[in-house]
């Protein structure tokens, strides 16, 4: 393997782990859940594509060949890190927030973890 | 009418396959076959769930999408680390930012809602319970305008030329 190539992975491994610490600091320092959850998105963008990239890079001088496994994990994680955050913002408002100390939204609907969609039962209550 | 009900999502198909042959990482006919098998039967029993076929109006966007989204969590991923390093905490301004919504396909929510999480610095909380606006949780910022502006322009202006 060339120097060139041994560069660029170290390069990324180390970005990699620079991010993951963050992250992982990030848990730490912050003061609340729904601030928290900002930290584990970082590292699983940078963080674990920094070690994605080294592993493509390796594997495509080591063996020659071009490892799409890599992609996939990138592809799973983009679809699901968005939803576990959901859940977790989404538990934390239920239990945490009320109301009222969130802006309103834009329309005569309330946010959805307070108010029910338009169509069901309590809102043609509500409407009458 | 019968393709339509044998084949009732073709790009979740052919993604399906793609997917199926990366997993396996050899391209061989006896993959290509399971592959496709997996692409059709898997739509085929998850139908129910997905009633309306999402409309993809320019493909090449994605791409140029995809791109600026992954140069865009590069920058934030930055920015957020050095927010987490060196601000005191005490001086991290969080904000509840709502973003009214021009979308209306629950496709084009979906990536718009994953989008703004993955960039980090903003996480999708809710959406507004008719679907109208979405609320974004910004970890520091001292001017929730530009937050709003840069969601929108960036990202939902885009989405609403793919989709749409």
């Amino acid at each position: 393997m060339s120097i060139f190539a041994e560069l660029i992975i170290s390069i990324a491994l180390i970005v990699s782990g620079i991010f993951g610490f963050v992250g992982s600091y990030g848990l730490i320092k912050l003061k609340d859940s729904i601030q928290r959850l900002h930290a584990p998105t970082k590292a699983t963008t940078l963080g674990v594509g920094g070690v994605l990239i080294a592993s493509m890079v390796f594997f495509h001088f080591e063996k020659g060949h071009i490892s799409i496994h890599e992609l996939l994990i990138t592809l799973f994680l983009f679809l699901t890190a968005p939803i576990t955050a959901n859940f977790i913002a989404k538990t934390y408002m239920a239990r945490n927030i009320k109301e009222d100390e969130l802006p309103p939204s834009t329309s005569s609907y309330g946010w959805s973890v307070y108010d029910d969609p338009p169509g069901t039962e309590e809102d043609q209550t509500r409407l009458l | 009418m019968l393709l339509r009900r044998l084949v009732p999502h073709p790009l979740l198909s052919l993604t399906l396959l793609l997917v199926w042959l990366g997993l396996v990482n050899k391209f061989t006919l006896g993959n290509l076959i399971l592959g496709t098998a997996f692409g059709l039967i898997i739509p085929m029993l998850t139908a129910a769930y997905w009633p309306d076929r999402p409309k993809i109006g320019r493909p090449l966007k994605i791409i140029e999408y995809g791109l600026i989204v992954l140069w865009d969590i590069v920058v934030a991923n930055i920015q957020v680390a050095l927010i987490i390093l060196f601000k005191r905490e005490k001086k991290i301004q969080s904000h509840w930012i709502p973003v009214p919504l021009e979308l209306t396909s629950a496709e084009a929510i979906t990536v718009l809602a994953g989008t703004i999480t993955m960039t980090p610095g903003t996480v999708s909380a809710t959406l507004c319970a008719d679907g109208s606006s979405i609320l974004v949780h910004c970890l520091h910022t001292d001017d929730p305008d530009s937050v709003r502006e840069d969601i929108k322009t960036r990202y939902e202006k885009r989405l609403k030329e793919i989709f749409e």
